[in-house]
């Protein structure tokens, strides 16, 4: 709404970034679908979708980051924005909150219960006799054979101190984004970026090892499951996460943001230090206790 | 034109694919989600009615069990994620902001998105119906390990699943971003709107949920395609496991389903009764706490399954506590009709209905809460009774209610009055006749999702199947009118109904696609 003037509320208007949206994601998805049914073309189709995808979230967050530029959006913009991603952050911790949910269930409830605890004790003697309770397990039928659990003090341990570490880099470059200095602002991305990549080698290796030396597989019982599902999301997350910071290093270079305007910086920032937190849930109740 | 256009001149004017498609203006995609929903309504209804159909004798006459099963799990999803929550959506992106005296929706684009993605999720749902092994059959409530006998149907559900969650997500964001950012100056939250208010907790309670769904039905996913074993008891893992994650979505949800519809019959009983609402702040603190409750009484679905016994005294004290901030809002509802000057137009018929219903519902879902007595009732008719009170005279009644309520105001169109007591009167009778019986038959033992039933229930069946048949018919009538009043009639006012209060009946009727461009002062 051109005219009306400086401070009013930017309605865009419209467009076809949703529509096409959609048909990406519901092309991903159907072919994904047809893959698991074992249909030839599902593999084609989901591949197809995923491009779409990728390329209009590219187009739809590119108009965005124009419109901030010719600086579109005033402050109560800004201040949607924060609401909205703060509220979207709150609902992938709710996501996460399921995963570590079935493994504290798994843990104190369901594996305890088949070793006969509580009021279980039939449940044990008729359905699983012989199996002992206790963690980690691949359950009374000993699903995927003998296995080594993933410790750790190895690789998991180097993997904390990388991404602790690179919530301190992002912060000296937030710092560096405040206070105008560009050296710390761009040195800050990059070392956070290198964090984020060494963190996803690590945990490359580190499948790699479970796959291949220690027997730990998607399909070792519920400890394999819940293992591979909360780190396998997690790592999800620190890929996007890492593609994310990648684009906002691309604008700091083009001279994008400002001391006092900056919000796809922070929310990046927020995304990258929820991700943190939930690498040291992980940290303790996966690999730790 | 009003003060309220400010430069309409200035919008473009795309043709008709162009509109619909890329709107980014609240009005145009509250008027989607509107009838998007009312599709959906009539697609759930006629699955509705071949179960009906189905259970009017006993035996065996219409359709195959399998598919049977197909049709109580479709009309229910159906019914949920795309009947009821649209509407309310709808509802949403049409009055919040302006009720709150802002100019928009917060996100306008991400706004468009929400929709469109629900004709997506619903016809890939919808699509299972021709797939090898049918549509999923298992329930709603898509319990392991039965589910996972779903055919090449079961990734699509899934998916589907997946879509429906990303739009609410998505649709709530916004509408928490409009509450908390686009009110008037002046519009401090404890002067807003109740249905504003139900909406920001309803909108809490989506976001805080929706995403435990997706992982629930993740988790089914993998366990049939990726041989994890979460819900699998030789890998470790529990079926149980399934049914806690899923209520613990599921209950909330359920309150997802009525808490914007106690906000509209907030603001309906008032408008006819000419009196403010009884006890404001209660009512908000009501719904908080009622919001804050629901997180922790999900096992009363699971009373059954075997839990330990703390659990089960945990889980039915904390239900019948709900009682009492729903039993405050039936009171201030009452206290607000009472001295009222009463009239009974449409939606007051439709408003003054859902009290009595919802209430009936309430009742039944105190007998459900007490353990013991659930040992009985659970998986019965008497459940499928309970939920049928209150969401379809409670929910969907507060939203046909609604729909009378503000039509004129979004069409500048009066509705046909007489046309709309005959829909209040024949839905009312026809959704008692379906629904009351079922009460005896699920006492007496009738199971639910069955599709044929002991001799000694015909009677009260047969009365609920022509309830049924009745009610859906009178549902004909409702779409009628709507497309009625659409099309024309006799002019509304602004302000519509001699007692309406609120922001959004000072602007014209219609009022232009932008509103509160500038806004309002609020005293
Ligand atoms: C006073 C408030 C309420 C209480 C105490 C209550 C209690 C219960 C209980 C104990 C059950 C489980 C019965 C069983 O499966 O054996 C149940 C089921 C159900 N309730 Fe309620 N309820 C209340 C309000 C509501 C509301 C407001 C809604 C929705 C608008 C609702 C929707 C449902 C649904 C859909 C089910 C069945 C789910 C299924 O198994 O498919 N209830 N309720
Ligand atoms: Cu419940």
């Amino acid at each position: 709404m051109s005219s009306h003037g400086e401070n009013s509320y930017y309605i865009p208007h419209g467009s076809y970034w949703p529509i096409f949206m959609s048909v990406s994601l519901t092309t991903l998805l159907v072919g994904f679908s047809l893959l698991l049914n074992e249909v030839p073309v599902g593999q084609i189709m989901m591949f197809v979708g995923l491009a779409m995808t990728l390329f209009f979230m590219f187009q739809w967050f590119r108009t965005v980051v124009l419109e901030s530029e010719h600086g579109t959006y005033n402050e109560q913009v800004d201040l949607s924005f924060r609401w909205g991603m703060f509220w979207f952050i709150f609902s992938e911790v709710m996501f996460f909150a399921a995963f570590f949910g079935a493994l504290y269930y798994a843990r104190i409830l369901s594996v305890p219960w088949i070793g006969g605890a509580g009021s279980e004790l039939t449940t044990n003697t008729q359905l699983w006799a012989g199996f002992e309770s206790m963690w980690p397990t691949n359950g009374p039928a000993e699903l995927g054979g003998d296995y080594k659990i993933m410790g750790a003090w190895g690789l998991p341990a180097i993997n904390t101190a990388l991404l602790l570490t690179s919530g301190v880099t992002l912060t000296i470059a937030h710092h560096g984004l405040l206070e105008n200095h560009r050296k710390p602002l761009i040195w800050g991305l990059v070392a956070t970026i290198l964090l984020g990549v060494l963190f996803m080698a690590c945990q490359a290796l580190e499948y790699y090892e479970a796959y291949a030396h220690l027997n730990l597989k998607l399909s070792t019982g519920v400890y394999g499951s819940t293992f591979f599902m909360l780190t396998g999301f997690h790592g999800m997350h620190v890929t996007i996460g890492a593609i994310m910071l990648t684009v906002i290093l691309f604008r700091v270079l083009r001279g994008h943001f400002t001391p006092e305007q900056h919000f796809g910086f922070e929310a990046v920032a927020w995304y990258w230090h929820f991700v943190d937190v939930v690498w040291l849930g992980l940290f303790i109740f996966v690999y730790w206790l | 034109m009003s003060t309220a256009t400010v430069d309409d001149h200035h919008d473009e004017h795309p043709g008709f694919f162009k509109r619909w498609i890329t709107t980014t203006n609240h009005k145009d995609i509250g008027t989607l989600y509107l009838l998007f929903s009312l599709l959906m309504f009539f697609v759930g209804g006629a699955m509705a009615m071949v179960i009906r159909a189905e259970l009017y004798i006993p035996g065996l006459q219409w359709v195959e069990p399998g598919f049977f099963n197909s049709m109580t799990t479709m009309h229910a999803l159906i019914m949920i994620f795309g009947a009821v929550m649209p509407a309310f959506t709808g509802l949403a992106n049409w009055l919040i902001p302006m009720m709150v005296g802002g100019c928009d929706m917060a996100l306008p684009r991400l706004n468009n998105w929400s929709f469109w993605i629900l004709p997506f999720a619903f016809t890939m749902l919808l699509s299972t119906l021709f797939m090898p092994g049918g549509a999923p059959a298992g329930g709603w409530t898509m319990y392991p390990p039965l589910v996972l006998q779903t055919g090449n149907a079961f990734p699509f559900v899934i998916f589907s699943i997946h879509l429906m969650g990303i739009s609410s997500i998505m649709g709530s964001i916004n509408v928490v971003a409009t509450i908390l950012n686009m009110r008037a100056p002046g519009m401090t939250l404890l002067k807003m709107p109740l249905f504003v208010w139900t909406w920001l907790i309803t909108a809490y309670l989506l976001i805080a949920t929706m995403p435990v769904l997706a992982g629930a039905v993740t988790m089914l996913l993998t366990d049939k395609y990726f041989a994890t074993s979460f819900f699998s008891a030789a890998g470790g893992g529990d079926p149980v496991m399934f049914q806690h994650i899923f209520w613990f979505f599921g209950h909330p949800e359920v309150y997802i389903l009525i808490l914007p519809a106690f906000g509209i019959v907030s603001h309906i009983i008032p408008t006819f009764a000419r009196k403010p609402l009884f006890g404001y702040s209660s009512m908000v603190y009501a719904t908080a706490s009622i919001a804050f409750l629901s997180f922790i009484v999900w096992a009363h679905h699971m009373f059954t399954v075997g839990m330990p016994l703390v659990g089960e005294l945990f889980f039915m004290f904390s239900t019948m506590l709900i009682a009492v901030p729903t039993g405050v809002k039936v009171f201030n509802w009452i206290a607000t009709m009472w001295r009222g000057s009463m009239t009974f137009e449409t939606p007051m018929l439709f408003a003054v209905g859902f009290v009595i219903m919802f209430t009936l519902g309430g009742f039944s879902g105190l007998m459900l809460a007490i353990a013991p007595a659930d040992f009985q009732y659970h998986d019965t008719y008497f459940v499928v009774a309970h939920f049928h009170y209150v969401l379809v005279p409670g929910a969907v009644f507060a939203i046909m209610a609604a729909g009378y309520f503000w039509l004129p105001k979004w069409t500048g169109h009066m509705y046909n009055e007489t046309l709309g007591k005959w829909h209040f009167w024949l839905s009312t009778i026809f959704v008692n006749l379906t629904f009351f019986p079922m009460h005896f038959v699920g006492l007496a033992g009738m199971p639910r999702r069955i599709p044929d039933y002991s001799l000694q229930f015909t009677e009260f069946n047969t009365m609920a199947s022509i309830g049924s048949f009745g009610f859906g018919l009178s549902q004909l009538l409702f779409a009628f009118i709507v497309f009625q009043t659409i099309r024309g009639g006799k002019k509304a006012t602004d302000q519509v109904w001699e007692g309406a209060e609120g922001l959004e009946w000072t602007l014209p009727s219609p009022p232009p696609a932008h509103t509160f461009d500038v806004p309002p002062v609020i005293k």
